[in-house]
């Protein structure tokens, strides 16, 4: 709009405008729009942080405990920490022979890629002292559906005819083992997320580790 | 503002002179109905425009009326879903036309788009009436999905969380962005509601805007026609073109005639089969969300799931297979055509330097890369078609043979998005996957070979 009010002006007084006077309005129109720019930036700032998340919901984030003595050798539970469902599975002897058996079909085997506490980094992808316990957020890494448990060992539809048991993602059909470990050629391409975790006695807390490594 | 004088419309009487003194009615009623001449051989497939406005109008009215008892919190939207398919006088009815209109909807715009690529609408000079469409494509893409978390059902909740996951493969920022798309570290609360406020206010008004520039595009180029001739060639003594007629009153009543028809379709929909098995209303929407558990075979309403199976088919061996043709294609381009040496050497570094961004680049996010491509295809279509003729009726055999694969692999993909994944079906995703996008690619190539049947000088219409 500005710029027709210079342009009309200049056109009516283009003897006496010498080329300085013209760069000099374009000079001043420039800084104006700029100034004008930033301005609208500055406004729209608000409007685009109001969407972030709130305080309540940073601080819905707390810990959430249970008594892990309650699940039985081979059974799942899921509880619910941030939103997510967290997987505490207790796995049998078979189930944990299994894991070496098809670590050659696995796209991270080692976890060198996936997201885990130190003391998780590990075949089984628990922690050392109850090896059996997998703890791990049942959130597909692919597009963050929750992939379904596949317990039993042996041929199945969708995990295929050596299955040794795992996590089977409906969405997009990736595939997990038993420590929640990505197989190959499939659209995930790293493992389930391991959330920190600490045991005092026979509860489990999920989203808090002290730190410990 | 002064009076616009130089109207050569006449007004009908003195009100109506008194008003075009003040705001053009006449002369826009003329310019865009009365006297907006569309050619006179207009078929079955040009209902489809005007029936999308009608839809349009039809999802806007119901929306309104549902929001008078939609609730827009995590806690109370499914019950008040239910409640308004229970309590709510007509309530059903209402809601029934909304989701068995989305359906609609999109069927009407994938025949409207169709037609365009059948008849050439999309070529020149009718590029931006073209662009305007694809963009309303994506934006009704977006209101449906967005309108699709608002019943709260499970579907809706594991739908928006895979579709929303899609932003976190952008790299950098993607996690913090779709933490800023969901208001919240996971869908909740905050995601329902913002998408309620872009389901029902941002993305309608952008789809009216849209809408409207698609017809101020259309009119000032003027409608295509089933023989892809441009009446303004032929014209009359008086300046008109002889194989045109004014839109009103004979395309507005031969436009209600397909009204009928559509809405005793869209009406027995409705009453007959309002979640057609499954289809138009999944089952698994009929149960509240629940963020513990996914549904056992996840998949988006119908007309997502070509572009759903894309993105599913994106695992490593589609990638290895992509590096190998890219080097085939490269090799084959650097022998067969006519280009300088170092140009045809340029093509084997580029396909060699794809194959390997191919082979080392994660399935996961070629999936979203490859879906976000396959909807721009459709962009570019109106550059990548270079038939010396427009409508299929005289196109060569090659374009011909060509449509009816792709129209094959994008049935195919539709459905195949619609079942659970298996070997078998990734498999033949994959292959469905590479002739839609060789579809485009190639369409350079295959538009351009082939005899073509001479065009005639004056529309094909059988007089009655």
């Amino acid at each position: 709009m500005a710029d027709n009010h210079v342009s009309e002006a200049s056109v009516h007084n283009t003897e006496e405008k010498s080329v300085e006077d013209i760069k000099r309005r374009r000079f001043i129109t420039g800084v104006t729009a700029g100034f004008g720019a930033i301005g609208g930036a500055v406004a729209v700032t608000p409007f685009v942080m109001s969407m972030s998340p709130s305080e309540r919901a940073k601080n819905a984030g707390a810990p959430v405990q249970y008594d892990y003595s309650k699940i039985q050798q081979g059974q799942m539970v899921k509880v619910e920490w941030r939103g997510k469902p967290v997987v505490l599975l207790k796995r049998t002897p078979e189930m944990m022979k299994g894991l070496d058996l098809i670590s050659d079909n696995l796209a991270d085997a080692a976890s060198d890629a996936s997201d885990q506490p130190a003391y998780a980094k590990n075949e089984t992808r628990s922690d050392p002292a109850k090896p059996e316990l997998l703890v791990m957020e049942g959130v597909c890494t692919h597009l963050g559906c929750s992939p379904v448990e596949k317990l039993a060992i042996g041929p199945d539809p969708q995990m295929g005819d050596d299955s040794q048991g795992g996590f089977f993602c409906p969405c997009h059909g990736s595939k997990f083992d038993l420590a929640g470990r990505v197989y190959k050629n499939v659209p995930a391409t790293s493992n389930m997320n391991v959330p920190p975790f600490k045991f005092e006695g026979n509860v489990i807390t999920i989203g808090e580790d002290d730190g410990r490594v | 503002m002064a009076i616009h004088r130089h109207d050569n419309h006449k007004s009908a009487n003195a009100f109506m002179e008194w008003m075009d003194a003040r705001m053009p009615v006449t002369k826009v009623w003329n310019e865009h109905l009365a006297e907006y001449m569309a050619p006179k051989n207009f078929n079955f497939w040009y209902y489809f425009g005007s029936l999308a406005i009608l839809m349009l109008v039809i999802q806007l009215l119901t929306g309104i009326f549902l929001t008078m008892h939609y609730k827009p919190d995590a806690a109370l939207a499914f019950a008040s879903v239910e409640y308004i398919m229970r309590d709510v006088p007509f309530g059903w009815l209402i809601r029934y036309m909304h989701s068995t209109g989305a359906s609609a909807f999109f069927v009407i715009v994938y025949l409207h788009m169709f037609r365009g690529v059948i008849y050439g609408s999309h070529r020149e000079p009718r590029e931006m009436v073209w662009l305007i469409g694809c963009v309303i494509f994506v934006a009704l893409m977006a209101e449906a999905f967005m309108g699709y978390l608002l019943p709260w059902g499970n579907m809706s909740y594991w739908g928006a969380q895979v579709i929303i996951s899609l932003f976190d493969v952008i790299p950098f920022v993607g996690p913090s962005l779709t933490e800023w798309i969901r208001g919240d570290f996971v869908i909740s609360d905050a995601t329902l509601n913002r998408f309620f406020a872009f389901h029902v206010i941002l993305l309608p008004l952008i789809l009216v805007a849209l809408v409207f520039l698609h017809l101020v595009a259309l009119h000032h180029v003027g409608s295509n026609n089933p023989d892809g001739i441009d009446i303004y060639d032929e014209l009359d003594e008086d300046g008109h073109p002889k194989d045109g007629i004014p839109f009103h009153p004979y395309y507005t009543v031969k436009d209600l005639v397909g009204v009928c028809g559509f809405l005793i379709i869209y009406m027995g929909v409705i009453f007959f089969f309002p979640d057609m098995g499954g289809i138009l209303l999944e089952k698994d929407n009929f149960a509240p969300a629940n963020p513990l558990q996914t549904p056992p075979d996840i998949v988006p309403l119908w007309y997502f799931t070509p572009f759903y199976s894309i993105l599913r088919a994106s695992t490593e061996t589609l990638l290895q297979f992509f590096a190998y043709s890219s080097v085939i294609i490269a090799v084959a381009a650097a022998i067969f055509t006519k280009f300088k040496l170092p140009v045809r050497a340029g093509f084997i570094i580029l396909g060699l330097i794809a194959a390997v961004v191919f082979m080392n680049s994660s399935g996961k996010a070629w999936g979203v890369i490859l879906m976000a491509a396959a909807i721009v295809c459709f962009f570019l279509l109106p550059w990548l078609d270079r038939s010396p003729v427009k409508s299929i009726r005289y196109r060569s055999l090659p374009f011909k043979v060509a449509l009816a694969i792709f129209l094959v692999a994008f049935f195919i993909l539709g459905y195949l998005g619609m079942n659970a994944p298996t070997p078998i079906k990734t498999l033949m995703a994959q292959v469905c996957t590479c002739i839609y996008f060789a579809f485009f690619i190639l369409m350079p190539w295959f538009t351009s070979i082939g005899k073509t049947k001479p065009l005639p000088t004056r529309v094909t219409v059988k007089e009655h």
